[in-house]
């Protein structure tokens, strides 16, 4: 049941120590476990998509789920800020589910998100779910963000130079293997721009091969496959649709 | 039209009590009354609730329908005067139309209605305004209308409700439904009468106390003459294993061809597919063979349904979609492939054949392995001692409670204490907490969730005198949109491309397919194109070797009823005489080579094979069962440093195997395997995801998704078993959790089964060392090898896929892709998998 219990040897080919590196505009990102972005040389940090408050703005709509997705998500970035001790922290948009989410947040969440934010540079970058950012909530609000040959955005833009880092789309990969098909979130690269998986809690995902996401990427990508316990990167070709 | 009555059997005329143009209306037709119908007339007369068990075609109906029908013309008067509930729409809308002859026959001022899913919103609205006295109805729309705020009004005058198919309704979650409805009719109309109609059962008083909490008449028809039943034995071998009855498809055949009209019985939706691809195939004196089944396009189904009703057809191959249904007289065979699994069950499908009642039905049992032959014997054993089996009473959802309460919500204000009496009063909810029910109103009103309350969003509203209603009317028409208790798995509808809906399948099984694949479906072959809104479109393809669809559950475990003769027959070699030549010698080799397994404790042989040792449990829990048990105990094998790499569960035994030998076995069935290790199995299995999801939508947490229903924003719907997983770590005793594990407890771990077995043979462990596998372990481990890895694997396959990659990449040759063709034995269909974490 466990790799390696009878002793044989981590498989080839794929690391064994540490996630595997994403090479993007000269720098070296690493897809992070949580589906965090990792530039160790920057110690810049980035995830994507974290719907806060979507619980609740479904809630109003008559489906009561449960509101606790804020504080999963928020205590997921948390973990992950902790053992990363990131300078930087860039949220790629899409950070509340809609404009009113930061109003909704429950006074034990709003100190927790403010706790986060305590001596790191944070940057909030607009998404189409939550294109204002109310002042009160702190960190700087921004269309884009750039460091070196990178720059983050929310969306992709189809036209635009290498170096890209968004959002949006909520990537999910799927492998067929002895009959089972093993699917999960996912990073998607090309070495020219890249495409982060939803960090939230209640994030549903579409597919790489979806012409929304594959579009992007006309030569070909990779996907960085979130597992269990490690983070598997397989080429587009060896997915399923 | 003769599901009312029977043949002509004496000529003297009605007793007395009978209006006058009821004694001329039988007497025209030559027509007694049967015993239980005449009782059923003293009983309704009398005032008192009743449960007619009777065989199919026993004038169940007319027995049933009699008092209503004399009671309209003796008092005429308008409204609700009698409620017929059937699990069934067809059914119901069969009865109407038996009940239309006699009503115009008699020239009866009676209005009859059906009102169903089908039933057009103008006739709906009218059956309100003006109330029909007879209505046929479906647990569901008994539900809504209940839920409207004219029920207490409309159903004030009520006097009988007949449920049909009790037996059917009792042990499951739509007869929870259906009895938290009974009790508020009984609020409604306390004076109203219980009738329930039901197939033989092996403990009628469990089912009287489903009918009412008071006193009830049991009633039972003549049980007609024995069935007659024979088992199928080949002359050519026997298969080891696989449950689809190929092997003897000549027999069957044959046995169709000589029958006049026969129903041809499977367990399982593929099986149905599969076997009727075979018939057709040396189908050369082109009979008439039908295909029926719950995937199907229901269009189709009724056309199936119709040519059996008109005696079109020689054939119809179907699963349990035909268990229930309109009386054919004309069908003459049943033939079963496959054990049947129960001897309730079979002796229901039996009476499907023959609805004369004075002529035995005609069975014939298939086998499909040679197990399974036991298992045959067993069964036809037990129905000729009259030995039946069935499940214990059930406990009620908590999910189901929760969709009843917000529908007496959207009727009238109630308080709580008076609905806890009621809802109290269902059997099913008998022994509720009111701990259970507080929990089940708070989850209601505002989800339930302690740490953050949706306070502004409430769904039931509290008014000045502390009674509860629906707090607009957006919520009710939600209610109402999301009413039943039978969730599917997520379907894609099967269409051509310009043309009609086949129906639907899972649509995992579609997401594994590539354009130019090929499937059998609805009794065709089919080549995928593509997937276009929401529906799977195909085109006909000419292959002699498609793959078969396999669907989400299906397959029923052994009863522990049958399992027990089974194990009588196997340790009793005298009673092996009957067996056929090679069954016998398989289980005379067993006895030779190693033991049989006894009528008590458990029989756990050990053998070497291929770098493996293998363990083989002989249980008899049936394949749920042990399945959890595969899983408890490669769990402690771990511990043991045994080093398990899989386990195969069959209905009758578990195989798990290992690096290491087993030597000390006892220990590893210890009953406290069934402490943390079920818990933190149970907490990560995907099994409890599945149930949540179901429990989620049935308790109105979630929406239903149609098949083919088009998704309206990319993230709009996402996979609940995130719902699941932030619950589960915020608020482990929610509700909607506590009902998730009594239902997985239940239903697919059948944890209780394996306690009582656990408990059972403590100490009475016999362990035989082997040097090679046992006879009675080929069956099991013929299975292996088509399955991968059951458990904890996800992260060993995806390990296993990233190093198969690495050596193509490193290979010098381009290596093919290994690929294992879902076959249709397997019990675990493809499933997308997804980790905590993960999105749809």
């Amino acid at each position: 049941m466990n790799p390696g219990a009878d002793g044989s040897p981590a498989p080839a080919g794929v690391p064994s120590l540490g996630p595997p590196p994403i090479g993007l505009g000269g720098a070296a990102l690493t897809a992070d476990l949580s589906g965090a972005l990792w530039w160790p040389a920057r110690a810049l940090m980035a995830v994507a998509d974290l719907h806060l408050e979507k619980g609740s703005a479904f809630a109003r709509k008559g489906a009561l789920l449960p509101p606790y997705d804020t504080a999963a998500t928020l205590h997921r970035l948390r973990e992950v800020i902790l053992r990363l001790q990131p300078r930087i922290v860039v949220c790629l948009g899409d950070s509340f589910h809609d404009t009113d989410g930061p109003n909704r947040l429950d006074s034990g969440d709003a100190a927790a998100l403010t706790e986060l934010m305590i001596g790191r540079h944070w940057v909030w970058i607009a998404g189409n779910h939550d294109p204002e950012i109310p002042a009160g909530l702190g960190g700087n609000v921004s269309k884009e963000y750039r460091v070196d040959a990178i720059t983050f955005r929310h969306e992709a833009l189809l036209m635009t130079k290498p170096g890209e880092v968004s959002g949006h789309f909520h990537p999910k990969a799927a492998v067929r293997f002895r009959g089972k098909r093993l699917s999960g979130r996912c990073f998607v690269s090309d070495a020219r721009r890249l495409v982060l998986p939803a960090f939230g809690a209640y994030t549903g995902g579409l597919n790489v091969h979806d012409p929304a996401i594959a579009g992007l990427f006309p030569h070909g990508f990779t996907a960085w496959l979130i597992g269990p316990s490690k983070v598997y990167a397989f080429p587009g070709e060896r997915l399923a649709g | 039209m003769d599901a009312f009555a029977s043949a002509p059997q004496r000529t003297h005329t009605l007793p007395a009590p009978f209006p006058r143009q009821f004694r001329d209306w039988f007497a025209a037709r030559g027509w007694a009354p049967h015993a239980h119908q005449l009782a059923m007339l003293e009983t309704a007369r009398a005032g008192e609730d009743a449960l007619l068990i009777a065989p199919t075609g026993g004038g169940k109906t007319l027995a049933g329908f009699l008092p209503t029908l004399i009671d309209l013309a003796e008092n005429p008067r308008e409204g609700f005067h009698t409620l017929y509930v059937s699990p069934l729409k067809a059914l119901a809308v069969d009865i109407h139309r038996n009940l239309e002859a006699p009503i115009a026959e008699m020239e009866l001022e009676i209005r009859a209605e059906t009102r169903t899913g089908d039933t057009p919103q103008s006739k709906r609205m009218r059956q309100r305004r003006k109330p029909p006295h007879i209505l046929m109805t479906t647990p569901e729309s008994l539900a809504i209308l209940l839920s409207y705020d004219d029920a207490p009004k409309l159903f004030a005058g009520l006097a009988t409700v007949i449920v049909d198919e009790t037996h059917a309704l009792a042990d499951n979650k739509r007869g929870d439904l259906l009895s938290l409805d009974l009790a508020r009719l009984a609020t409604l109309a306390p004076k109203a009468r219980r009738v329930g109609l039901s197939a033989t059962v092996a403990r009628p008083g469990e089912l009287t106390r489903w009918l009412s909490d008071g006193p009830v008449r049991l009633i039972e028809g003549e049980p007609g003459p024995e069935p007659e039943i024979a088992i199928v034995t080949p002359t050519d071998r026997m298969p080891w294993s696989g449950h689809s009855g190929l092997h003897a498809i000549t027999s069957i055949y044959a046995a169709i061809r000589d029958a006049g009209t026969a129903i041809v019985f499977v367990n399982t939706r593929a099986f149905a597919e599969i076997i009727f691809q075979a018939l057709w195939r040396i189908n050369d004196d082109n009979l008439a063979i039908a295909l029926h089944h719950g995937s199907l396009a229901a269009e189709q189904r009724r056309k199936v349904e119709a040519a059996m009703a008109r005696g079109d057809l020689k054939a119809v191959v179907a699963t349990s979609s035909l268990d229930l249904g309109i009386d054919w007289g004309a069908v003459d065979l049943v033939i079963q492939v496959g054990a049947p699994k129960g001897a309730s069950r079979l002796l229901q499908r039996i009476g499907r054949a023959n609805h004369r009642l004075e002529e035995p039905s005609r069975a014939l049992l298939v086998p499909a392995n040679r197990f399974e032959v036991l298992e045959c014997e067993a069964a036809m054993a037990a129905v000729k001692a009259r030995e039946l089996d069935g499940k214990p009473p059930r406990t009620g959802g908590l999910d189901v409670l929760a969709q009843h309460v917000l529908g007496v919500s959207c009727s009238a204000p109630f308080a709580p204490d008076a609905l806890y009496a009621e809802v109290t009063r269902a059997a099913p909810y008998a022994d509720l907490s009111r701990r259970d029910f507080d929990d089940v109103l708070d989850f209601v009103s505002t989800g339930g969730y302690a740490l953050r309350s949706y306070e502004r969003w409430r769904r039931v509203v509290q008014d000045e005198d502390g009674r509860w209603r629906v707090a607009s009317k957006r919520v009710a028409h939600q209610y109402r949109m999301n009413i039943g208790t039978i969730v599917e798995t997520e379907m894609l509808t099967v269409r051509f491309r310009r043309g009609p809906v086949l129906g639907k399948i899972e649509e995992h099984f579609i997401q594994a397919l590539v354009p130019g694949d090929t499937f059998a479906f609805a009794g065709r072959v089919l080549a995928f194109e593509g997937v276009h809104e929401m529906s799977a479109i195909v085109s006909r393809a000419k292959d002699s070797d498609p793959r078969v669809p396999a669907y989400a559950g299906g397959r029923l475990p052994l009863t522990t009823e049958l399992a027990d003769r089974v194990r009588g027959i196997l340790a009793d070699p005298a009673a092996w005489a009957s067996l056929p030549p090679q069954v016998r010698e398989w289980l005379e080799i067993q006895r030779w080579r190693s033991e049989l397994p006894g009528r008590e404790g458990l029989l756990v042989e050990t053998f070497p094979r291929a770098d493996r040792w293998f363990l083989v449990a002989y249980g008899f829990a049936g394949r749920n069962a042990h399945q959890t048990l595969g899983m408890l105990l490669t769990k402690r094998m771990e511990r043991a440093g045994l080093h398990p790499t899989g386990f195969q569960a069959t209905d009758y035994a578990i195989a798990a195997w290992s690096l290491n030998e087993p030597t000390d076995v006892a220990p590893l069935f210890d009953e406290d395997m069934l402490g943390d290790d079920l818990e933190a199995w149970m907490a990560e299995s995907s099994l409890l995801k599945r149930t949540f999801r179901n429990v989620a939508i049935i308790a109105g947490l979630i929406e239903r998704r149609y098949p083919g229903q088009r998704k309206t924003g990319r993230q709009v719907t996402f996979s609940s078993d995130l719902i699941y997983d932030v619950l589960r770590s915020y608020q482990a005793d929610h509700i909607l959790l506590r009902a998730t594990r009594a239902d997985a407890g239940e239903g697919l771990t059948d944890v209780g089964r394996l306690a009582e077995l656990l408990a059972r043979v403590q100490g009475r462990i016999r362990h035989r060392r082997l040097d090679k596998v046992s006879p009675l372990a080929v069956p099991v481990l013929v299975h292996i090898g088509k399955e991968a890895v059951g458990g904890a694997a996800f992260e060993a396959l995806l390990d296993e896929a990233a190093e198969e990659l690495a050596a193509d990449a490193m290979a010098v040759e381009p290596q093919k892709e290994m690929a294992v063709e879902p076959h249709e034995d397997m019990a675990v269909e493809p499933q997308t998998v997804l980790m905590p974490g993960a999105t749809t």
